[in-house]
């Protein structure tokens, strides 16, 4: 009984409660979801990714970031039908 | 939580309410000081209750209420809120009647000259509260059981040889009849046949054998009986003479009963029922089909079973039944459930654990109930409000936590109208709990939604109980919230503020007593709150005396501190005069009071040194340092609290002057309060305004208390002496030579402890000597410490060797007399001594010498204290194999790795498992002493060993090596890859496990310095461990992988997740999926570039386009 609850299992817990933490049900959808946002998130994060993004598609970076914003709005389209 | 304990300590030891006192002389104020040092033996809740906690078995269970929320149940004859409060009319006009009538009588008895009876008749109290009980008595036990007759029985020789036939006699309807029988048995009477069995067993006839055997058979005559002798009554009681005298007492009475008909395991298996229980669970021995039963009985039998399995289960049994309970209690239904568990709490055998598990059942079950559980309410109540009055600080916790969901179950109408007849019952015990429970339902559903009722109350014309229970719930509220209390502050204050200047002197004193309390929560902040009561409060000072007095004086000590400095100081002027007065007092809880009062005064800005110095400290000494105080700790904290107040105001010269002169007094504990007052002015404020000759007075009046101490407990004394000498320093200089001098006629005293003590000191000393430049001295006293090496208490000995090592790590290797050449081998041998103090100390000082002094003592004698080292390992102090195994990387460092390691090694094949762990822990530090490179081609070599403990050692020393030498790895990594490699093929688990665990270490040692061929190398014999299902190998293998993802990178990992994250099979996507959160928490922005591109489909896109850009 003991073992139901060891150190692993509370760690798996806590982890259960960030978004973007996934078990066997996620679906190819969530997933991808989940990367498109930690992917924006994390180019908003660096400047220098920022600038580089900028340069190549001639933006300012402040509208690249409020264009990036925007995306992580369903990032990948609305969730398929279930079936 | 310590701090939350301490509060609620506090909180609980005025448990009984400082106004009973006068209500029920009887009663103790408060816990005797036997009661704290008498030790449990038993491990009943009952035994350790004083008489006013066992009050709570005066209460009875009051009928289902109706539940007013319920529109569909309207049952007439259940009661409703205005049934209960018509009845307790009803017994208060009864109980003024009958009051009248005595009065009468006693008028009557009175003109008629006789004052017999004036006893019996003045007591009328103790009269009604008898007959409650008896009346309590009858309906405990629920009112179908017939009482049970508890009368002597009939005396007579005759009749009791009759009845002694009947118990033997076997019963021959004895099974139509168990059900009566079983449930006739309650605790106590169980208790009392147990006892009158011992007694008969003890106080039998012996036979004419058993004479012979005892008595010499020559020289003694059988007379006989004379005519007028006759046998002594016998006084048994025996309480299943008065009716049944079919039932047979089994032979051993303690023995638990099985229940018949079930099997000894599998799910369906009960727990033994203990005798004590009988009255409880008796109904489950009878053995009946359970396919006749009806459903109401059905669910009686269930619910019976699952009891018994929770209250004696193992703890398997106990979980499902719990569960069970849980998830059928609306099922069950709240009558048939509380029916049978209050009791059960009620039960004056209950345990500490038992009761705990029953208030988890209440709990778990009052959250799947919710509102059905509301006719119940008072019954739980009942039940539960004594626990909040516990000494044990969990049983509060509890019952807090079960008065609360209760409260959000029932909801606060429900609660309000429950509890609101308790208000003011003529039993001052029911107000009192009622008044803690209710601040427990203020805090759990908010003090705002409660704050209307407690205004009415605490303005209730009706009678004095509902305004003084009132007022005390606002107290309660206060001690349990703290300073959460704050907002509510203005009005709770607002509402009870006239009892200040009730008619009724209890409401008085409680309402201070809450205001005291209420500052003391809000404390530092909430003046504004209590500025219109500062006036009434002046008012009751100057008028009131006595408990009222003491009450308004603690009030306003805890509001003094909340003031700004100016109108703290006019206060304090004001109040002095009346706390100065009653310094004089003989009421111990008023001497408390005016202590604690005058700390606060004197410890605000506004007061000044000066006008202390003038007016307070020639009284305060006067009527406070007495011998008398010190006897009790009670007094002694406050006093020295309050003292210490006092010399922070006006300097510790001044308070130490005045007391210095009691240390030489001939009362110990006096002395002893002396020090520790004068340590902890100390510690404050230095020494500095202690000028020479007080200097000198204090440290003759020390060395005279260290002398004289008696006792045991040492540690005061020699801490205080250590704490003054080297506040001192130098400036001891002049009395050292006096305090060596005592020291070492003391080591040679007769008396043990006299020995101990002053080896103490001079391990407390030590420093301030060499400060002193005393070298010489210490050369000394170093010598006579080594002399006492041959000391056969260990305590001593211990005392001896700590003193020994004070003196080697002030004075150095080279000056150390007697030289470490000498020392080191009279220590070996008591490296054997297996008390604990004697060996951490000898541990201690044998590795400082192996650390700083090695070189004085030849190799051979080190490898001598090696063999006796690894017998420390086996320690079961942890503290002990600490140093052990520093002490063998010290001397691992002074002679070389060689030998120490081939020692160690050797020791890997042992059988116990601490002793090797800790082995390899001591190679491990060896290796990080001496360099990697001296050991690790050892420890390779000896892995070649076919012998699983040997294997395992070695590579758990390869993990405590890598955890230690960090860095240093990336030099090794290629050298033990191979062997790493060997182990994580092996077909023994625990030997993957331990190889997983040195990974880690190693992996994370060489992240980011180029390793990474390697790691991914032993990544690829790791990986197919994921799907161990051992906890502790798959907690290893996480791990492991968790380093593997320092030293490799997330991305490299995440190639080898991704292959199965979304696996046709669910057990491989269950472990790729938590293997993927382990590396998506522990580096999310790592990640962003390892991720795999997604195919788009019709519907999506998943492509990360910005990542396609190009410059």
């Amino acid at each position: 009984m003991s073992e139901r609850w060891n150190a692993q299992v509370q760690l798996e817990h806590l982890q259960q409660k960030y978004a973007g933490a996934g078990n066997a049900d996620t679906t190819k959808w969530e997933w991808g979801c989940t990367i498109r946002r930690d992917s924006l998130a994390s180019h908003i994060g660096h400047h220098s990714r920022m600038l580089y993004m900028a340069i190549a598609e001639n933006e300012s970076t402040s509208r690249m970031k409020h264009n990036m914003l925007w995306k992580m709005v369903q990032p990948c389209g609305p969730p398929p039908p279930k079936k | 939580m310590s701090v939350e304990k301490e509060i609620d300590k506090n909180a609980f030891t005025n448990y009984i309410p400082m106004d009973s006192e006068e209500e029920n002389p009887e009663l103790p104020t408060q816990l005797g000081p036997d009661k704290l040092t008498q030790r449990y033996d038993s491990r009943k809740i009952i035994d350790r209750e004083d008489e006013y906690q066992r009050r709570k078995r005066l209460r009875t269970f009051s009928p289902e209420r109706a539940d007013a929320f319920n529109k569909t149940d309207k049952d007439i004859n259940k009661r409703s809120y205005a049934d209960i409060l018509k009845e307790q009319a009803q017994v208060k006009a009864d109980r003024e009647k009958q009051k009248r009538n005595l009065q009468e009588k006693r008028e009557r008895l009175n003109k008629g000259e006789s004052k017999s009876y004036e006893h019996e008749a003045s007591n009328d109290y103790a009269s009604t509260r008898n007959e409650s009980e008896s009346d309590t008595r009858k309906t405990r036990w629920g009112g179908e059981t017939p009482t049970i007759s508890r009368s002597p029985e009939p005396s007579d020789e005759n009749q009791a040889g009759k009845a002694k036939d009947n118990w033997d006699a076997p019963s021959e309807n004895s099974d139509s009849t168990a059900p009566n029988v079983y449930s006739n048995i309650t605790p106590q009477n169980l208790k009392m046949l147990r006892l009158a069995k011992e007694l008969e067993e003890r106080n039998k006839y012996l036979t004419d054998e058993e004479l012979n055997g005892l008595l010499p058979i020559d020289g003694y005559e059988i007379v006989p009986v004379p005519d007028t002798y006759k046998p002594p009554k016998t006084n048994r009681i025996n309480p299943f003479l008065g009716g049944m005298n079919f039932y047979q007492i089994p032979e051993e009475l303690g023995k638990p009963y099985e229940v018949p008909g079930v099997p000894d395991s599998g799910p369906n298996a009960l727990p033994q029922i203990k005798p004590e229980d009988l009255g409880y669970f008796g109904a489950l021995l009878q053995e009946v089909d359970f396919d006749n039963l009806s459903y109401e009985e059905q669910k009686e039998r269930r619910i019976m079973e699952l009891l018994l399995k929770v209250k004696n289960g193992n703890p398997i049994m106990r979980k499902q039944a719990l569960r069970q309970i849980t998830e059928k209690a609306r099922e069950l239904g709240a009558g048939p459930l509380f029916s049978q568990i209050l009791p059960l709490m009620m039960s004056p055998t209950l345990e500490d654990h038992e009761r705990h598990l029953l208030v988890k059942v209440i709990d778990r079950v009052l959250y799947k109930l919710d509102d059905l559980v509301r006719p119940y309410v008072h019954k739980i109540l009942v039940v539960i409000e004594p626990m909040l009055i516990d000494e044990d600080f969990y049983a509060r916790v509890e019952g807090r936590e079960i008065v609360s969901s209760l409260s959000k179950a029932a909801g606060l109408a429900t609660m309000i109208a429950t509890m609101r007849p308790d208000i003011d019952h003529i039993d001052e015990y029911v107000r009192n709990t009622t008044a803690r429970a209710f601040a427990v339902v203020a805090s759990a559903l908010g003090i705002p939604a409660l704050l209307p009722f407690l205004k009415a109350v605490c303005h209730s014309r009706k009678s004095w109980f509902a305004k003084h229970t009132g007022i005390k719930i606002v107290q309660q509220i206060a001690i349990l919230i703290g300073c959460s209390i704050l907002p509510h502050l203005k009005s709770l204050t607002e509402i009870i503020k006239d009892g200040l200047l009730d008619e009724q002197p209890k409401v008085r004193t409680i309402t201070a007593l809450a205001i005291a309390a209420l500052a003391e929560a809000s404390a530092p902040y909430g003046i504004e709150a209590f500025e219109h009561i500062i006036q009434p409060l002046w008012e009751g000072i100057k008028t009131h005396s006595g408990r009222a007095l003491a009450a308004f004086l603690k009030a306003m000590g805890y509001i003094i501190p909340l003031m700004d400095p100016e109108h703290a100081g006019a206060c304090t002027r004001k109040i002095m005069h009346v706390v100065i007065r009653e310094f004089d007092t003989q009421d111990e809880d008023m001497k408390k009071i005016v202590l604690k009062v005058l700390k606060q005064c004197v410890s605000t800005e506004g007061v000044s040194a000066n006008y202390v110095r003038d007016h307070i400290l020639q009284d305060f000494f006067r009527s406070f340092w007495l011998r008398r105080m010190a006897l009790d700790k009670k007094n002694s904290k406050p006093l020295i609290e309050t003292t210490v107040e006092l010399a922070n105001k006006v300097g510790g010269g001044e308070i130490i002057g005045r007391i210095v002169d009691h240390l030489k007094d001939e009362n110990e504990p006096f002395r002893k309060m002396v020090l520790e007052t004068i340590e902890k002015i100390v510690i404050n404020l230095g020494v500095a305004d202690i000028n020479s000759k007080l200097e000198e007075k204090v440290m003759d009046g020390m060395l005279f208390a260290f002398q004289e101490q008696a006792t045991d407990d040492s540690a005061a004394v020699i801490n205080a002496f250590g704490t003054v000498v080297s506040a001192l320093g130098i400036r001891c200089k002049p009395s050292i030579p006096y305090i060596c001098g005592t020291i070492q006629w003391r080591l040679n005293n007769r008396s043990p402890r006299v020995r101990m003590q002053a080896a103490d000191l001079v391990a407390k000393i030590a420093i301030v000597m060499k400060a002193c430049g005393e070298d010489n001295l210490m050369g000394r006293m170093g010598v006579v410490l080594y002399e006492c090496l041959g000391e056969e208490y260990p305590e001593v000995l211990g005392s001896c060797l700590c003193a020994l090592k004070a003196i080697v790590n002030v004075i150095g290797m080279t000056k150390m007399t007697p030289p470490i050449k000498d020392l080191l081998p009279r220590l070996t041998p008591i490296l054997k001594n297996r008390h604990e103090k004697v060996q951490e100390n000898v541990i201690d000082l044998i590795g400082r010498i192996a650390d700083r002094g090695a070189e004085y003592v030849s190799a051979k004698e080190w490898m001598r204290i090696c063999f006796d080292l690894l017998d420390l390992l086996r320690a079961h102090k942890k503290g002990i194999r600490r140093a052990t195994v520093n002490t063998f990387g010290y001397i691992a460092k002074a002679i070389g790795p060689h030998d120490v390691l081939g020692t160690l090694l050797n020791n890997l094949k042992v059988q116990e498992r601490q002793n090797r762990i800790c082995t390899t822990v001591a190679i491990a530090i060896v290796a990080e002493t001496c360099g990697p490179f001296t050991v690790i081609p050892a420890l390779m070599n000896e892995y070649r060993v076919p012998e699983l403990n040997v294997q395992n050692g070695v590579l758990k020393s390869f993990a405590f090596m890598f955890e230690y030498i960090g860095e240093m790895t990336k030099d090794y990594i290629y050298a033990v890859t191979p062997l790493l490699e060997d182990a994580l093929v092996d077909r023994d688990l625990v030997h993957r496990q331990i190889a997983c665990a040195a990974i880690k270490h190693l992996a994370i040692g060489v992240e980011g310095l180029g390793c990474e061929d390697a790691l991914t190398h032993l990544l690829n014999f790791i990986w197919p461990n994921v799907f161990e299902n051992s906890p502790h190998v798959i907690n290893a293998v996480i791990d492991a992988l968790d380093g593997l993802r320092l030293g490799l990178g997330v991305g490299r990992l995440l190639s080898y997740v991704t292959q199965g994250l979304f696996h046709p099979a669910r057990k491989v996507r269950d472990v790729y999926w938590r293997i993927y959160n382990l590396l998506y928490l522990g580096n999310q922005d790592g990640l962003v570039m390892s991720f795999p591109t997604l195919i788009d489909d019709e519907m999506n896109t998943y492509r990360r386009t910005e990542l396609e850009l190009f410059l």
